[in-house]
């Protein structure tokens, strides 16, 4: 049984496995208007049409808050989980174990991941687990109206809260620290690159943490806060143009130039394209994006990119040398010992 | 137990029987001393003449220097339940040798290491020093692993001075180092001196002997934690997640013990489950929870503290219909409490775990062979009901070694419950004639819905899980109809239940005067008591209660019988405040007859209450 195309007359364009991007959308967001999530959202159905992967091979999870509803809102024919809060890792790791061969898309916020779910995400992360972990990061609780999150900067004003007294918690630092192999910063306002991540963590067969900054318009959009669009507009440095190339395409890269492009190919042979802008930089040396983050906070800059990848380290599934066929099909012959094996481990009891 | 007559004064035997077979002895140690390896020797050379045994290990909280005890009863009944008082002692620790020695019954036995500097205080018992010390620098051994050895001596002296078989000592030796004939050998060596030491040098005085008998055969020896592990081994676990926590990690580590050999696919010799230890248990449920919704037989294992964090997944789990096994093998709380000793106060808990109304489905072993069946039974509960299933054992049944019948091969093809696969999904498509699929809507009119998982690739298979509200769909809803039809509708899933679990134990005497009810690790003990009663003439009917929701025959008995002992160890009475639920109108036929001190009850103790009431 494979998925049918849709059946009806119009003329969409279809991707190379004949479905349209309308098989990729979910129901119609409930969250604000011109929420950040939307356009992220909006981003992972471009990705997942261009990559033309079947929504029955994708699973999509999320825990609880704004950002975590957003999965009925796109992939709408893939299996999905709306968890609890902060604990979206843990699902997704049991859950992944079921089907090995299936992608998956998180979808976590700011308190969500930072706060109440630090722990499992940092433990997640160091188990590589084959997934993309988005964290819509606005700064803000949305759903409970407007209370800080552990990403606030330190300083902050919100009309029902005073002014944030403690230092934020950066999601790409705390990943890089956790010897997370894939690590990006993206900016909701920016979709482009927001699109090229979300392909090439797609691709990434191990943990791919996307921190997107994605303001929330109804609790915190002050133009002075990273956290809005006015800032992020004004000061998004990108380190970086990433480009992601599909396996078995021809790179072209425009402006091509020696010394100006450093390529790292993926699992799946696909190819992420890094075209230098002002620094020079090497997206695989976990040190020097941690020096970058570090010059990026103290400049306050909204700096973004992939600022690192590992294309080497085996993810939890290599480690646990899972089987490329799904555990959850297997029928009780291949599940149930034999009847002689418990005579012999009857007979070792004692 | 009758008082032997002794006469110290010239040292000659006793006049009385000699006691065979039937007696208990404390090995009183320092925690961390190696003393495990000679206690289980003991044991298993005792199992291994015949004789039925019992070995429980009342250890503390600590990894090296504190006391320890193991107590080991034989009894040629069969009895398998804790003794409170001690035959014989042997006593390796100085700092609890006043103690010790108060433990003993009148005319019983004390060996004690000769440099343990105190005096004996009875002049109602026997006693003979050992010289541990002496004997473990004769031995041929490195002086670093003669603090180790040191405990074979007792086990040399013990074997002469009771009769235990040299060859059976060996065979343990043997088994204990999976025959590394060097360990082996060595530990043997000190045992034969300690032993010809013992036939040189002491005179026996005491009554105490073993004899080969006829008492354990078809059986085994085990404990529950590894009975478990087995059961859901054969039951096809695919997925385990735990946190480390006493008296559960056994459990899990027996799962990664087996699980190599026994778990291979027999077509392509690759793996065919994962085990993952978590972060902690928040994350270890979760992690299972995410597991069984994708279709694994899945499983968690924890004590109490770890149980707590687990509530938040656990009402999730139920509310999204998601199978997942979860053992909790019980210590003492609250808090850290007691983490090393034994309860069954966690009943209550687990039976409301979550916040808003939820429900779980139970199972209560009661013997080691029981905890191999619902090991893999769990399983197909989980997945028939689409629930949480709990298991619960305690630290008694779960660490302790007992003699139990052999584990049973299940003669029951796995229940995989209403799950749907692509064919599956056409047929029943076809069988509702154009109407919707949904994976939260009862098709069966038995409260459960049929669900699919993820890979699926019928294009109808699809729905989106989540513990908000939502319809038979599993679309988002707060419409206020809705909520209530899918609560209800998930309760009568278990009434539904009702028929897939294990129904009590009922044994019946006739002219019984009332009844008793129990469950788990207890059942040992009340039925000694039965027997003691029984000879008093006190003959008594019993309910071994195994599963909750409880089956009709729960209220029919206690309907039946004016006055219902509830014995169980905890403060509250847990076990009769979710009987007087279940039959209010009969509750004033309910006893509480609870108590808890870390350590399993004893038929006396339970004879003893129920004689009190009887007055």
């Amino acid at each position: 049984m494979i998925d049918q195309p849709a059946t009806s007359i119009s003329r969409q364009p279809t991707n190379a496995i004949g479905l349209t991007r309308s098989d990729y959308r979910g129901a119609p967001s409930t969250l604000c208007q011109g929420c950040g999530h939307n356009s992220i959202s909006a981003q992972i159905i471009a990705a997942c049409y261009e990559l033309n992967i079947p929504p029955d091979q994708i699973i999509k999870f999320s825990g609880i808050g704004c950002s975590s509803k957003s999965p009925t809102y796109f992939l709408g024919r893939s299996f999905g989980f709306n968890g609890l809060h902060g604990r979206m890792p843990s699902l997704a790791l049991g859950g992944l174990f079921a089907n090995t061969t299936l992608k998956a898309v998180g979808v976590s916020g700011d308190g969500d991941t930072a706060s109440i779910g630090l722990g499992q995400f940092k433990h997640l992360v160091r188990r590589n687990l084959p997934m993309v972990y988005i964290v819509e990061n606005n700064g803000v609780y949305g759903l409970t109206k407007g209370q800080f999150s552990a990403t606030a900067e330190q300083g902050l004003n919100l009309k029902r809260e005073g002014t944030n007294p403690y230092l934020p918690v950066d999601i790409c630092m705390e990943a890089l620290v956790a010897h997370a192999t894939f690590v990006a910063r993206s900016f909701a306002g920016d979709p482009k690159q927001v699109k090229e991540l979300l392909k090439a963590a797609l691709s990434h067969n191990g943990i791919a943490v996307l921190d997107i900054i994605s303001p929330c318009v109804t609790f915190h959009n002050q133009d002075y806060s990273i956290h809005s669009y006015a800032f992020g507009k004004d000061h998004e440095a990108a380190l970086h143009e990433v480009s992601y190339v599909p396996a078995r395409e021809e790179i072209t890269v425009e402006d091509f130039e020696e010394g100006t492009v450093r390529e790292v190919e993926l699992h799946d042979g696909s190819v992420v394209v890094f075209k230098k802008l002002e620094t020079d930089y090497d997206p695989t040396d976990r040190w020097q994006a941690l020096r970058m983050l570090e010059e990026a906070e103290r400049n306050n800059w909204l700096l973004t990119g992939l600022f690192y990848l590992d294309t080497k380290e085996p993810s939890l599934f290599d480690v646990f040398a899972m089987p490329d066929y799904p555990l959850n099909r297997l029928p009780e012959s291949r599940l149930r010992p034999s009847r002689e094996s418990l005579d012999k481990i009857n007979s070792m009891m004692l | 137990m009758s008082l032997p007559q002794v006469d110290l004064e010239t040292g000659t035997r006793s006049k009385r029987d000699p006691i065979v077979n039937n007696f208990s002895i404390s090995i009183s140690t320092v925690n961390g001393s190696g003393s495990a390896t000679a206690n289980s020797t003991i044991l298993r050379a005792l199992f291994k003449m015949g004789i039925p045994v019992n070995g429980k290990n009342i250890f503390p909280s600590n990894i090296q220097g504190l006391p320890t005890w193991y107590n080991i009863r034989l009894s040629k009944e069969g009895y398998l339940a804790r003794l409170d008082n001690n035959d014989i002692v042997i006593a390796m620790n100085p700092t609890t040798f006043a103690r010790e020695q108060q433990s003993i019954i009148s005319g019983g036995v004390l060996f004690y290491a000769d440099d343990i500097k105190f005096t004996i205080g009875r002049d109602d018992i026997i006693s003979y020093a050992m010289p541990v010390k002496k004997l473990t620098k004769e031995a041929n051994v490195p002086a670093n692993l003669r603090e180790y050895i040191a405990n074979m001596v007792y086990v040399g002296v013990l074997a002469e001075m009771l009769g235990i078989d040299l060859d059976a000592i060996y065979q343990s030796l043997d088994l204990h180092f999976k025959g590394k004939k060097v360990p082996v050998d060595s530990n043997f060596e000190v045992v034969k001196s300690a032993a010809k030491w013992a036939s040189e040098n002491l005179v026996k005085k005491d009554i105490y002997r073993v004899e080969k008998m006829n008492g354990t055969s078809g059986c085994i020896m085990a404990d529950g934690n590894t009975a478990a592990a087995l059961g859901a081994i054969y039951g096809g676990v695919q997925f385990a997640a735990w946190y480390p926590i006493t008296p559960a990690s056994s459990l899990a580590e027996e799962l990664i013990q087996y699980l190599p050999t026994l778990r291979k696919d027999p077509l392509t010799g690759k793996t065919t489950y994962a085990v993952v230890q978590a972060e902690d248990e928040i994350a270890a449920i979760g992690m299972a929870t995410g597991a069984g919704w994708g279709g694994l037989r899945s499983m968690t294992s924890t004590s109490g503290p770890g149980l707590s964090l687990m509530a938040e997944y656990l009402g999730m789990a139920y509310f999204a219909e998601i199978p997942v096994v979860v053992w909790d093998v019980q210590r003492v709380g609250p808090s850290t409490g007691l983490p090393t000793r034994t309860s069954q106060a966690d009943l209550t808990f687990v039976n409301f775990v979550g916040h808003g109304d939820t429900q779980y489905i139970i199972l209560l072993p009661g013997s080691v062979k029981e905890c191999f069946e619902f090991g893999w039974r769990a399983f197909d509960i989980a997945e028939r009901i689409q629930t949480p299933v709990l298991v619960l054992s305690d630290l008694d049944l779960g660490m302790n070694q007992w003699m139990s019948d052999k584990f049973e091969y299940p003669e029951v093809s796995m229940d995989r419950g209403k799950i749907l696969w692509e064919d599956d999904m056409d047929k029943l498509l076809e069988r509702l004639k154009g109407a919707e699929w949904g994976r939260y809507l009862d098709i069966d009119g038995d409260g459960i819905p049929y669900r699919t998982v993820v890979g699926n690739r019928h294009p109808k298979s699809v729905y989106f899980t989540r513990g908000t509200g939502h319809d038979e769909y599993g679309h988002y809803s707060e419409d206020p109809e809705v909520w209530e039809r899918i609560l209800n509708r998930i309760r009568a899933k278990f009434t539904t239940a009702k028929q897939y679990l294990p129904k009590p134990i009922i044994r019946k005497n006739d002219g019984a005067k009332f009844g008793i009810i129990a469950y788990g690790s207890v059942d040992p003990a009340v039925e000694e008591a039965r027997d003691l009663l029984a000879k008093a003439g006190i003959l008594t009917d019993y309910m071994r209660v195994r599963s909750i929701p409880f089956a009709p025959e729960v209220g029919e008995f206690i309907k039946e019988h004016s006055k219902n002992y509830v014995v169980e160890i905890n403060r509250d009475g847990q076990l009769k405040q979710l009987l007087t639920l279940e039959t209010p109108d009969y509750a004033t036929h309910l006893i509480q007859t609870s108590h808890i001190d870390g350590l399993p009850l004893t038929a006396r103790w339970v004879e003893e209450q129920i004689l009190a009431h009887e007055g």
